[in-house]
């Protein structure tokens, strides 16, 4: 067994008397695919947040190769970003309008003080996301909203991170595009050993990209396991009733 | 009920012919009937939505023909739709968290467009406290909308759009920001409360199982066209749809 890549332990946040995450541990190994469900409220952004150190928790810890990590200024992250890294939920306002394709994707790079040939690295990530590299120099609003989701992939992967954590990264997507980001995902994760933690209330999403679930309820982890064995034989009432509540395409055309 | 003929939204082209944003678009929906409209983004679902019911913003020129009950809303001013707004048809929005008003109660809110033709403050606030009931948790009319999760300040807009008795339910997108079970259990609802003998529904949705769910005809939008209108089945079956369908079935949860 190798050693937890993003570990957290004992997570507890609560906001104005309620509790959003109550005693939530978990780990990340390298390069897999963790997928969090959960109904809405049960605590998944506020995990996401706690995950990528943009909010404190009231306990609890969250460490990455061991070492902790808290809110803090840009410097004392830098670190940590250059290795965990988000693609934000809505593709239509994450990015500047004012500034060119290219050099948004290469903001992490300056951001994060990272060196070597900024111009070739984005090239190279517009080709990883299925965009032309000459792509650098339109504007956002040149792109439809998967090709601007890709552009947040890419710019996620700039700085070469192990860790991507994602928020409903594919649900302002239609169906369509939504399976050739989550594809992208997978294949990305798969060529670069990228470790994924996705949050999703998208369960068909969550089966195509992730090996683990892990579902929360009220702010608690109620179960985890395997995508396959949670989803066949759910173990918790919260896990049975988010798979019988998907609408189902097939009985109709049966 | 609605009587849609080629209806058609450009952008002005300054010179150039402008961009048709809906192109040519035909179709009837009867009383209690439920329709789903489908396509990917940018097909036009929402400006189809927007020029049904009087809401195109300035800009876009409107031409062809949409009767409602008879009526001729094309063109037609705040004086046309006052009396159709809210009774013959009523639309519920995409996002929840814009479509109510922040600093004003639930129950109130709900009220709202009876007070507006007449109905008397008690009788308002009983009515939509009996809605709010169907739809929501106990105590939900004397919230104000911030205190309310996505899920249930969409329960809160259906009451909203239900209050007034429309005989067509237009609902853009009215799930895709829920999740499983709060989709579930709007969905329900929607079925309890459209249908024959009761509203018809125009169900906006990019989701082919959920208007599967609800609809029994569906309308195919693509770059602005009407490309298909038949029964669920067929449209599933359709070859020109097949990527839509596959890439639904590919992520189709199995068990």
């Amino acid at each position: 067994m190798t050693e937890p890549l993003l570990q957290a332990r004992g997570l507890v946040r609560r906001y104005r008397g309620t509790t959003a995450l109550d005693d939530v541990s978990l780990q990340l190994r390298a390069g897999e695919r963790l997928a969090v469900v959960g109904e809405s409220g049960s605590g998944k952004s506020t995990l996401a947040r706690l995950l990528l150190a943009l909010d404190t928790p009231d306990a609890g810890t969250v460490a990455l190769d061991g070492r902790p990590v808290r809110p803090g200024s840009p410097r004392s992250l830098r670190w940590f970003r250059r290795r965990v890294q988000t693609v934000p939920q809505d593709p239509g306002r994450s990015f500047n309008p004012r500034m060119r394709v290219g050099e948004a994707v290469a903001e992490p790079l300056a951001c994060l003080q990272v060196h070597g040939d900024h111009t070739a690295r984005v090239a190279e990530l517009l080709v990883a996301v299925g965009l032309e590299p000459d792509a650098a120099h339109r504007w956002p609003h040149e792109f439809s909203g998967g090709q601007r989701q890709r552009l947040a992939v890419a710019r996620a992967l700039a700085p070469r991170p192990d860790v991507l954590v994602a928020d409903e990264p594919v649900s302002a997507l239609d169906v369509v595009v939504r399976l050739q980001v989550v594809d992208l995902l997978a294949r990305l994760s798969a060529a670069e050993g990228l470790a994924l933690v996705v949050v999703s209330h998208d369960l068909g999403v969550v089966q195509r990209l992730c090996e683990r679930v892990l579902v929360l309820d009220a702010g608690r982890v109620v179960e985890q396991g395997p995508v396959g064995q949670v989803f066949t034989a759910p173990r918790s009432e919260v896990t049975g009733r988010l798979l019988d509540a998907v609408p189902v395409l097939d009985p109709v055309t049966a | 009920m609605l009587r849609v003929h080629d209806l058609s939204v450009v952008l002005p082209g300054r010179g150039r012919p402008g961009r048709r944003l809906l192109d040519g678009v035909s179709f009837d929906l009867a009383a209690g009937e439920r329709v789903g409209v489908v396509g990917s983004s940018g097909a036009g679902k929402s400006q189809l939505v927007a020029a049904l019911l009087g809401l195109t913003p300035p800009g876009p020129a409107v031409s062809g023909s949409v009767l409602v009950e008879g009526t001729e809303v094309v063109g037609a001013g705040p004086a046309t739709w006052r009396p159709l707004r809210g009774r013959a048809t009523a639309l519920v929005a995409q996002d929840p968290g814009t479509a109510l008003d922040p600093l004003t109660r639930v129950g109130r809110q709900v009220g709202l467009p009876l007070r507006a033709r007449g109905v008397g403050r008690a009788e308002a606030a009983r009515r939509a406290a009996a809605l709010l009931a169907e739809v929501g948790p106990p105590g939900t009319a004397r919230r104000f909308p911030g205190q309310l999760s996505g899920g249930q300040r969409q329960r809160v807009a259906l009451a909203l759009a239900l209050v007034g008795g429309p005989r067509l339910l237009v609902a853009d997108e009215p799930t895709s920001a829920l999740d499983p079970t709060v989709q579930a259990g709007v969905l329900d609802l929607l079925d309890r409360v459209t249908g024959p003998g009761r509203a018809g529904l125009l169900l906006v949705t990019h989701d082919l199982a959920v208007a599967a769910r609800l609809c029994s005809r569906l309308l195919v939008l693509d770059a602005g066209r009407l490309v298909a209108d038949a029964p669920v089945a067929d449209v599933l079956a359709d070859p020109r749809l097949a990527d839509v369908v596959t890439a639904a079935r590919e992520l189709a949860v199995t068990r």
